[in-house]
C-alpha cells in the first residue's frame, strides 16, 4: 500500500499545526463560529448531538495493521473503546472532545493517516472497490489513481470552497462494487475498444440525498495522462456555476440536471480545451512511483482449493458456510479475499471495539500481508489470505465474535448512525437494523433468502444509501413520531437504480413485519436461482406494493 | 476597508469613485457599469480598476481586463469560492494587472487566493480588526509544499519529487 514520503509526512504535520492554531484562534475569538465551521469540517470534526465526532479518512478503504492498531488506541484513549466504519470507507469516533482533536490528528500523522477533507464543501475522501488489486474481474487496480486524486485534491487552492461536498469513486473491475454511479464523479477504468489502452470512463452527477440521481456519462474514454486536467476542468465548471442559493440544490447533480448533460459536457470540454494536461498531470515517473506501492505482494505458487482446506470445509459446516458466504475469489490460485462482517446479529452496523480492531490487525499480519480493507457496506476485508490458512483465521475470528457468515445477506444491513448520534437525523437507524437482523437471524433462513441488501438512513441526506438498497428504509419524523418510508428495487451496482416508494410510512415496530411480507412475495414468485432484486425487476413493484400495503392499518392508509 | 498583500496590511492607493469624478485622482476603481465612460476620460498615467461580481463570466470579463490596471472580484461571503475560479480564469486569459479579492475572506484562505492569481485582499474593517496581520501572513508559511501543479505558489510536491529523482536538492 501507499507509504508517505518526506513530503506527504511534512504535509500532514503542517496540517496538524494549522488546525491546532485554528482551534486557538477560535478559542481566542479571532475566528467566529461561522468562520471556524468549514475549517473544522475540512478536518473531519463535526458537532453532533452529544459530543464532537471525528471522521478519519481511510483513503480508498485501505488500512495497514499498524494503522488499525493506532485507531484502536485512539478509541481507547479518547472515545469509548470503539469506532464506527462508514459508507464512505471512513472511520468515525463519536465521543470526542474538541480539545483532544489536535493530539488525535498528531497520533494519526504518526501512522500516515489524517482526517483531511472528510467533511466540508470540498473534494472528499476518494473511495474505491474494496477488492482492488485482488479481484479476478479487474481490468486494473484503481488504487494508484485514487491515491493520485487524493494528493491532487488535498488542500486544493481553487476547490476548497465549493458550492457543496464533492465525492469521487473509482473502480477498475467489471462489476461495480464502489457504487460509482451514485457519486459526484464516478471513474471506471476501461479499455479503449480499438487500441486496448486503459483509460477512464467518466460519470458525473450521481448522488443520493434528497434528490437521488444516477450519474450520467460525460466522457466515454479519457486517456490517463488527461485525468487531472479533465478533473480540474470539471471542478472549475462546477465551482463557477453550481448553485449557491440553496444548499439542497448545490450538488453537481442539480447543475447537470438543470442545464442537461449535453450542455454540461460542452462546458467541461471547452474548459478542458484551454488547459495543457501536461502542466497539470503528474509526470510518468511520479505515476510510476505511486503505482509501485500497489504492486502485488510476493504470492506463493499454490494449488487452488488444497485438500486440507476442502477437508476442513467438509468437516465444519459453519466454517464452510462462512467461506461460501464471506469468501471472495482471488485472482491468484490458492488465495482468497474474505469479508469480516461487522454486522453481528443485534450489533450496531459498522461498529467495532478497540479489542476487535487489535484482533483484526494481528490476524491481518498473520494471514493477509498486514493489510485490511474497509468496504462501503461497513465491513472489513482481509484481501490476501491463503486458503490453507482460512480455517485458522476463521477460528480466531469466531473467538472474537467476528466470523458472522452474512456478507451480502439480509442481515448485512447498512445503517447510518441515525438519531442515536447524528445532529441531522430525523429518526433512529441502528435499532431498526438490530430488529431486522434479529428477525432474520436464523442462518438457514438467510441462506434461503439469498443476497438482499437492506440499507437504512436516519434522514433524507441518505448516508445509509437507502435509495440504492434492494430494500431501502428512510427514517423520518412525522408529528413527533419516527416514521419509516420503505423503498424497493434500488441497486448500487452496474445496474444502478433508485428504489421506488412502496406506501405510507411505518412505525418502527411495524418495519420487521413489512419486510417479512416483501420477502414472502419474493420467495413465492422467484424463479430458480433468481435473486431478490432480479425478481423485483421481473415482477415489477406491484405485487410487493400490494403485499406491503395489505396489512397497514394506520391513519395514512 | 483594509488592504492586505503578501507583505501585510498597507494603504490603498485606489479610491472608489463614479466615472464623472475621477479627474485628478491617480488611481480609481469604478463600478463595472461606468468603466467605458471612465476609460474615455482617463488621464495619462491614471490607473483605473473595476469592481466585478463573482458571477461575471470570464468571457464577459476578458475584454475589459486588457484595458484596466486592477480587477476587484467581490467575495460576498468567505465560503463563496467562485472568485477563486474567476481569478484563475482571468490570469489564464492573460490579465497581468492587479487582481484584488474584496470581501470578508479569512486568513486561512490567503495562500489559496494568491495561488489562484490574486495579489491582494480588501477586507471589511471589522474582519481586519479580528484577524491580525500576523494570522494572514502565517497562512502563507504553513505548508512547506503543496500538491497542485500549475498554480501560482511556491514549490509543489510533484516538482520537488522530480528534482529529488533527478538528483537535485530534495
Amino acid at each position: 500500500m501507499y507509504r508517505y514520503d518526506e513530503f506527504d509526512a511534512a504535509f500532514v504535520r503542517d496540517r496538524v499545526a494549522q488546525f491546532s492554531a485554528q482551534v486557538q484562534r477560535r478559542l481566542a475569538g479571532a475566528l467566529t463560529e461561522d468562520e471556524f465551521k468549514p475549517l473544522r469540517l475540512q478536518n473531519g470534526v463535526y458537532l453532533q448531538l452529544h459530543a464532537y465526532m471525528l471522521r478519519i479518512a481511510i483513503p480508498y478503504g485501505t488500512l495497514s495493521a499498524r494503522q488499525l492498531r493506532q485507531l484502536a488506541l485512539i478509541g481507547e484513549r479518547f472515545d469509548r473503546s470503539y469506532g464506527h466504519f462508514t459508507t464512505r470507507q471512513n472511520l468515525q469516533f463519536n465521543w470526542i472532545q474538541l480539545k483532544d482533536v489536535p493530539e488525535i490528528l498528531s497520533l494519526l500523522a504518526d501512522v500516515e493517516m489524517h482526517a483531511i477533507q472528510t467533511s466540508g464543501n470540498c473534494i472528499r475522501n476518494v473511495t474505491a472497490d474494496q477488492f482492488a488489486g485482488v479481484a479476478a474481474d479487474e481490468i486494473e487496480d484503481p488504487r494508484p489513481v485514487a491515491e493520485l486524486i487524493r494528493q491532487w485534491s488535498t488542500a486544493h487552492p481553487e476547490f476548497s470552497f465549493l458550492p457543496r461536498k464533492f465525492k469521487i469513486a473509482v473502480t477498475g473491475a467489471a462489476e461495480d462494487r464502489a457504487a460509482v454511479a451514485v457519486h459526484d464523479i464516478g471513474l471506471r477504468i476501461v479499455r479503449h475498444p480499438e487500441t486496448g489502452e486503459t483509460g477512464y470512463a467518466v460519470l458525473v452527477g450521481g448522488g443520493l440525498g434528497r434528490t437521488p440521481m444516477v450519474g450520467k456519462w460525460v466522457r466515454d474514454f479519457l486517456p490517463k495522462p488527461h485525468l487531472l486536467a479533465y478533473l480540474e476542468a470539471l471542478m472549475r465548471v462546477y465551482n463557477a456555476e453550481g448553485r449557491r442559493d440553496n444548499k439542497y440544490k448545490a450538488r453537481v447533480k442539480i447543475l447537470v440536471h438543470e442545464i442537461g448533460i449535453e450542455a454540461f459536457r460542452a462546458r467541461v470540454e471547452a474548459e478542458f480545451a484551454q488547459l495543457d494536461p501536461q502542466r497539470i498531470q503528474a509526470d510518468a515517473a511520479e505515476v510510476a512511483r505511486i503505482e509501485r506501492y500497489f504492486a502485488p505482494p510476493a504470492y506463493q505458487v499454490l494449488p487452488d482449493n488444497p485438500p486440507a482446506f476442502l477437508r476442513a470445509r467438509a468437516a465444519n459446516p459453519e466454517f464452510d458456510r462462512w467461506v461460501a458466504q464471506n469468501g471472495f475469489p482471488h485472482k491468484v490460485p490458492g488465495y482468497q479475499a474474505v469479508t469480516l462482517s461487522l454486522k453481528g446479529i443485534g450489533e450496531a452496523p459498522g461498529d467495532i471495539s478497540s479489542a476487535g480492531m487489535r484482533l483484526v490487525a494481528d490476524l491481518a499480519e498473520r494471514h493477509s500481508q498486514g493489510e485490511i480493507r474497509v468496504t462501503h457496506a461497513q465491513n472489513l476485508v482481509l484481501p490476501d489470505v491463503r486458503q490453507d490458512e482460512l480455517f485458522d483465521l476463521w477460528q480466531a475470528l469466531a473467538a472474537g465474535g467476528l466470523a458472522t457468515a452474512n456478507a451480502g445477506l439480509i442481515t448485512d444491513i447498512i445503517a447510518c448512525p441515525g438519531l442515536d448520534y447524528c445532529a441531522l437525523a430525523t429518526a433512529r437507524s441502528i435499532p431498526i437494523a438490530q430488529a431486522l437482523a434479529t428477525r432474520f437471524a436464523a442462518p438457514a433462513r438467510q441462506q434461503e433468502i439469498g443476497p438482499l441488501a437492506i440499507k437504512i438512513s436516519g434522514c433524507i441526506n441518505a448516508c445509509g444509501h437507502h435509495h440504492v438498497g434492494h430494500i431501502g428504509i428512510l427514517g423520518l419524523e412525522k408529528r413527533g413520531e419516527e416514521s419509516y418510508q420503505i423503498t424497493l428495487g434500488g441497486d448500487a451496482g452496474n445496474a444502478s437504480t433508485i428504489g421506488e416508494i412502496l406506501g405510507p410510512g411505518l412505525g418502527a415496530d411495524e418495519v420487521p413485519d413489512a419486510i417479512e411480507r416483501l420477502v414472502a412475495v419474493y420467495l413465492a414468485h422467484r424463479q430458480p436461482g433468481e435473486l431478490f432484486v432480479d425478481s423485483v425487476r421481473r415482477l415489477g413493484i406491484q405485487p410487493f406494493k400490494t403485499a406491503f400495503n395489505a396489512e397497514i392499518r394506520h391513519d395514512a392508509a | 476597508m483594509t488592504l492586505l498583500d503578501r507583505h501585510g496590511f498597507r494603504p490603498d492607493p485606489f479610491r472608489r469613485l463614479p466615472a464623472a469624478e475621477i479627474a485628478g485622482h491617480p488611481a480609481v476603481i469604478l463600478p463595472l457599469a461606468e468603466v467605458q465612460s471612465g476609460l474615455l476620460v482617463r488621464a495619462a498615467g491614471q490607473r483605473i480598476g473595476i469592481d466585478i461580481a463573482n458571477t461575471l463570466t470570464a468571457e464577459e470579463a476578458v475584454p475589459l481586463a486588457n484595458q484596466v490596471d486592477l480587477i476587484a472580484i467581490a467575495f460576498p461571503g468567505f465560503a463563496d469560492g467562485r472568485g477563486f475560479t474567476l481569478g484563475r480564469r482571468l490570469r489564464r486569459a492573460g490579465f497581468r494587472g492587479i487582481l484584488r479579492a474584496v470581501g470578508p475572506l479569512i486568513p486561512d484562505q490567503f495562500a489559496y487566493a494568491l495561488a489562484c492569481g490574486f495579489d491582494e485582499v480588501e477586507l471589511p474593517d471589522a474582519v481586519a480588526a479580528r484577524q491580525s496581520e500576523a494570522a494572514w501572513l502565517a497562512d502563507l508559511a504553513i505548508y512547506r509544499h503543496s500538491y497542485q501543479r500549475d498554480y501560482a505558489r511556491g514549490q509543489n510536491i510533484l516538482e520537488a519529487r522530480r528534482e529529488a529523482r533527478n538528483g537535485g536538492a530534495a
